[in-house]
This record gives structure tokens, C-alpha cells and sequence, in this order.
């Protein structure tokens, strides 16, 4: 699955599409992969506070918890819904199936972030040889 | 958001003699007690798929991590009475139970399986992480017996056949008529032009299911799970890893060492009773235990189903209603065949009544859960 140019992305597998203010957040498909089947995922309340670096909630698979990683700081403005029935929709199209949106504190901290090309080679040396 | 380790990286991870095959599979490979093992095969859909083939159809384990003791000699029925809890002379040749290796304080050394293979003849098959552990006790407290000891643990490949379908499966590779093998008895016979193969009716899934010993041998025994995953294919057969087994066996209430059995959690408190005979006027570990019989449990096994939305996991702490910590999850996981959230814990025995609600500490959040009647899961009786 090919990873979209307009996010930008985490080392820790989130990815991040920003419009204007506010931004989507979600994980990679090379996240979900990793997982494998997605059963639960505890997010944020709308009103919430995120913060770069600083985890917001969390994501379960049948085996494991891991922790999300905001990509950038804000102030949470939805929360999809969806995903409290149905989590296996990240699986299915983990760019598609978001988890939060934020209102932006600052845009300027997405430069930091990595682009598709950049986070591809990130997780393919991640994989391994 | 950080992953789990998908590369094992120790230097001494030990390989079964298919991980070639589990990797070129594409298998998800972990480290389970020093094993490169696989945890899920994503051709195979991944735990949720495989554990429903299993529960529906049938799905096929490498569980060769598994070690194997034999003893053999006049003394070995003595040998094996003494080192485990339950009543070996009840065994039949060709037949097997469930048992357990116990410290004197009637504490576990490990769970195992009792085949007795031959007139004088046991196999005992134990968990992979104890391995060195059980064999050295075994030997060490069996001297005084008239028998033979060996350690046969990478002399086979052991794979599991489990579910409903898993007979029809087996029976299309083996001159064996497994129809007339029951449940916890072994045969022998020709799997995959192999001789002298044993099949053990036994498994760690709660299903009806088989487990083959062949020689470990890696091009045979590539070739063997190749011949079972092609005769499986008109039963929809999947390979399954590690994840698939855990979630199973939890559905089933199969004790996993370091979780719901350990060297400080006695049988009274497992609610291993049934596994462990009195009667028999000696073992190791049946003084304590005697003595421990007359004393009140402090805590024992339950079942929780969560009622809020959460999932319990190994270790998260359980508090009362009064947000008083009681006890602890020894594994907790979403049941994929049951549609729910599960876990075992250890209560004291006041909380124990089906019904009782408890709250399980996940994030920092006490969330409800309440004690429901195990196993979760119990395979339907055919007619």
C-alpha cells in the first residue's frame, strides 16, 4: 500500500494530514501490519490536549498494547467513532480509518516530521534484510 | 507508536526444525522463551482467522519447542509416581494424562503430559521455557529408581492437528485408525510413509485434535507440514502460530507456566485438584499440599468477563468495588471465538462466586468486570 505524499509521518508509525489548522491523525499500514488483528482503540475526548512526542491514547491487537505517539500538538476536535464497533477498519485501510483530529497548535511542527519517501526507507530498514 | 520486536536478536534463540518453513511462509516470528517461533501467519488471515479454523475446521501448530523425557525400566512407574501428582498406575499402555511436576512445598516445577508409551515406558512432554529446568529435577530426584532417564526434546518434531476437522485430516496421512483413539490415548503408526510414528490424541486448544512426534529432521519434516497443509485443504486448514495457541487455550482455561501455574502458586490455588490424587500415598509435593488442604485459600483461579469496554492483560492489577487492590490478571486477552473480553485471575476466594464484580485497572482506569463460570469455552459434545 503506497504511502500518501501529502502526510507526514512518525518513527513510531503514526501519520498526520494536515488542512489548513486542523490535521488527521492515524497509523501507518506498516503499523497496522505489524499489529495484526486490531481489536480496540482507547483515544482521547474531544476537548482533549495533545502534545508532540507525547502519547494521546492507545491501540490493541489480539496480542499486544502499544501506545500512540501525537505527531504534532493540538487540541482534539473529533474522535472517529467508528472504530469503537468496528477497529478492524484500520486493518482494512489503516490512511483511511483515522483516529483523531486536532486543531494545530503549530503547523511549524510538522517539518519535522518524515515524508512518504522518507518513512519508507525508515521502515525498510526497520524490517530488516 | 513503538512495535513489537519482529526480528529476534539474541544470539542463542533456539530454531524448531521448520522455522525455515515458517519464514518462508512469511510467518510473524517472535521469541517465546528463547524460541524463534511464529506468533501468526498473515496468509493465514492472523490470530482471529486462526483461531476460528481451529474452532471450526482445523488448524496445524509447530509446537516442537516442546521438550520430551523419557523413562524407561522396571522402576519407571515408581519414578514417575513419585515426581508427578497424578496417578500414573492408572495409565493403560497407550494411554496419557494430564499431570504435574510439584517442589516439596506443592508448588509447580512444570505441567506436563504422562504418555505411558510401553509396558515400562513413559514419555513426559513439558513446556519449552523449562526444559534444562524439568530434566534436571526429573534426573535429580529419580536416581533412587530403577530406571532410565533421557532427554528427548530435539529428537522430534512435534505437530499439533486441532479442531473438528483435524481427524479427517490426519486420518488421510496415517495407516492408524485414529476413529478408535481416544481422547488422551496414543497409537502408533505410518504418518507420511514415516513407521512407528506416535500419535497422541491431546492438545492445548480445547478442541479434539492430534499431536504427531516425527524425527526432527528438517527436509522431513518440511515435508511432513507440507503433506498436512496439502491434505488439509478440502477442510480449509490453516498453519497457526503462537498467538492463535494462547488465545485457545485461554478460551479453554489451559493453565500456561508463568501465568496461572508457577513455582509459587500451589495446586489448591490453581484449582488443579482433579489432576492431583491423594490417594496416592506418595509424591513430591503431597505433604505441603495435604497441609495446605486444611488451611483456607488465600486466593484462587477465576474467570472474569470484562462488562465495560477494556481488555485485561497479564499482570494488570483487579481492586473490589471499594477500589481495594485483590488480586492480579495471570492472562487476559480478547477471546476471538467468543466474541468477548476475557482473563484468569487470582482472588481470594470471597470474590470467587460467579456473578461478583470486580474492577481490572487498565491505564490507570478501574474498569468492571465480572466472574463468569470456566472455561469460557467448552467444545460441543458430539452425539
Amino acid at each position: 500500500m503506497p504511502y500518501p505524499t501529502d502526510f507526514k509521518y512518525t518513527k513510531e508509525h503514526e501519520w498526520i494530514k494536515a488542512d489548513g489548522k486542523n490535521a488527521t491523525i492515524g497509523i501507518t499500514n506498516y503499523a497496522q501490519e505489524s499489529l495484526g488483528d486490531i481489536v480496540f482503540a482507547d483515544l482521547p475526548k474531544v476537548g482533549a490536549e495533545t502534545t508532540a512526542g507525547k502519547t494521546f491514547g492507545s491501540i490493541e491487537s489480539v496480542k499486544a498494547v502499544s501506545d500512540l505517539y501525537a505527531p504534532a500538538s493540538g487540541t482534539v476536535t473529533e474522535v472517529n467513532g467508528e472504530l469503537a464497533t468496528a477497529p478492524e477498519k484500520i486493518n482494512k485501510d489503516a490512511h483511511s480509518a483515522w483516529l483523531i483530529r486536532i486543531a494545530l497548535k503549530d503547523r511549524g511542527e510538522l517539518n519535522s516530521l518524515l515524508s512518504a519517501a522518507d518513512y519508507e526507507k525508515f521502515v525498510a530498514d526497520e524490517a530488516g534484510p | 507508536m513503538p512495535l513489537p520486536a519482529v526480528e529476534a536478536t539474541t544470539l542463542t534463540i533456539r530454531k524448531t526444525a521448520l522455522n525455515n518453513v515458517h519464514r518462508q511462509m512469511g510467518a510473524k516470528m517472535v521469541e517465546f522463551n528463547g524460541w524463534d517461533m511464529p506468533v501468526e501467519y498473515p496468509s493465514s488471515g492472523g490470530i482471529i482467522a486462526e483461531h476460528n479454523a481451529v474452532r471450526g475446521g482445523v488448524g496445524i501448530f509447530d509446537v516442537s519447542h516442546m521438550g520430551d523425557i523419557r523413562l524407561a525400566g522396571p522402576g519407571a512407574l515408581a519414578a514417575v509416581q513419585h515426581i508427578s501428582m497424578n496417578d500414573a498406575a492408572q495409565l493403560a499402555v497407550r494411554q496419557a494424562q494430564y499431570s504435574a511436576l510439584l517442589y516439596p512445598q506443592g508448588t509447580f516445577v512444570d505441567d506436563v503430559i504422562v504418555h505411558r508409551i510401553g509396558e515400562h515406558e513413559y514419555l513426559l512432554v513439558i513446556n519449552a521455557g523449562t526444559r534444562e529446568k524439568d530434566f534436571n529435577w526429573v534426573r535429580d530426584n529419580t536416581r533412587q529408581f530403577d530406571c532410565q532417564i533421557e532427554n528427548l526434546s530435539d529428537d522430534f518434531t512435534q505437530i499439533a492437528i486441532q479442531g473438528p476437522k483435524g481427524i479427517n485430516l490426519l486420518q488421510k496421512l496415517t495407516g492408524a485408525d485414529l476413529g478408535s483413539v481416544k481422547f488422551y490415548w496414543v497409537t502408533r503408526g505410518t504418518v507420511c510413509g514415516l513407521n512407528n510414528i506416535l500419535i497422541a490424541r491431546t492438545g492445548y486448544t480445547g478442541e479434539n485434535g492430534f499431536e504427531i512426534y516425527i524425527p526432527s529432521d528438517e527436509a522431513l519434516s518440511a515435508r511432513v507440514w507440507e503433506e498436512i497443509l496439502q491434505a488439509g485443504k478440502e477442510f480449509g486448514v490453516l498453519p497457526c502460530g503462537l498467538g492463535a495457541r494462547n488465545t485457545l487455550r485461554l478460551e479453554a482455561k489451559l493453565p500456561l507456566y508463568g501465568h496461572e501455574i508457577s513455582e509459587t502458586i500451589n495446586v489448591w490455588e490453581a484449582g488443579l485438584d482433579r489432576f492431583c490424587k491423594m490417594e496416592k500415598p506418595e509424591f513430591i509435593g503431597r505433604a505441603a499440599l495435604e497441609k495446605a488442604k486444611i488451611n483456607n485459600l488465600q486466593r484462587t483461579l477465576v474467570g472474569l468477563e470484562m462488562v465495560e469496554r477494556g481488555i485485561a492483560r497479564d499482570g494488570y492489577k483487579v481492586l473490589d468495588d471499594g477500589g481495594r487492590e485483590i488480586g492480579y490478571v495471570t492472562s487476559g486477552s480478547p477471546a476471538p471465538f467468543l466474541k468477548k473480553n476475557i482473563a484468569l485471575a487470582y482472588l481470594p476466594p470471597e470474590f470467587a462466586d460467579v456473578g461478583s464484580t470486580v474492577k481490572v485497572v487498565i491505564r490507570g482506569q478501574g474498569v468492571k468486570a465480572q466472574v463468569v463460570q470456566t472455561p469460557f469455552y467448552k467444545r460441543p459434545k458430539k452425539a
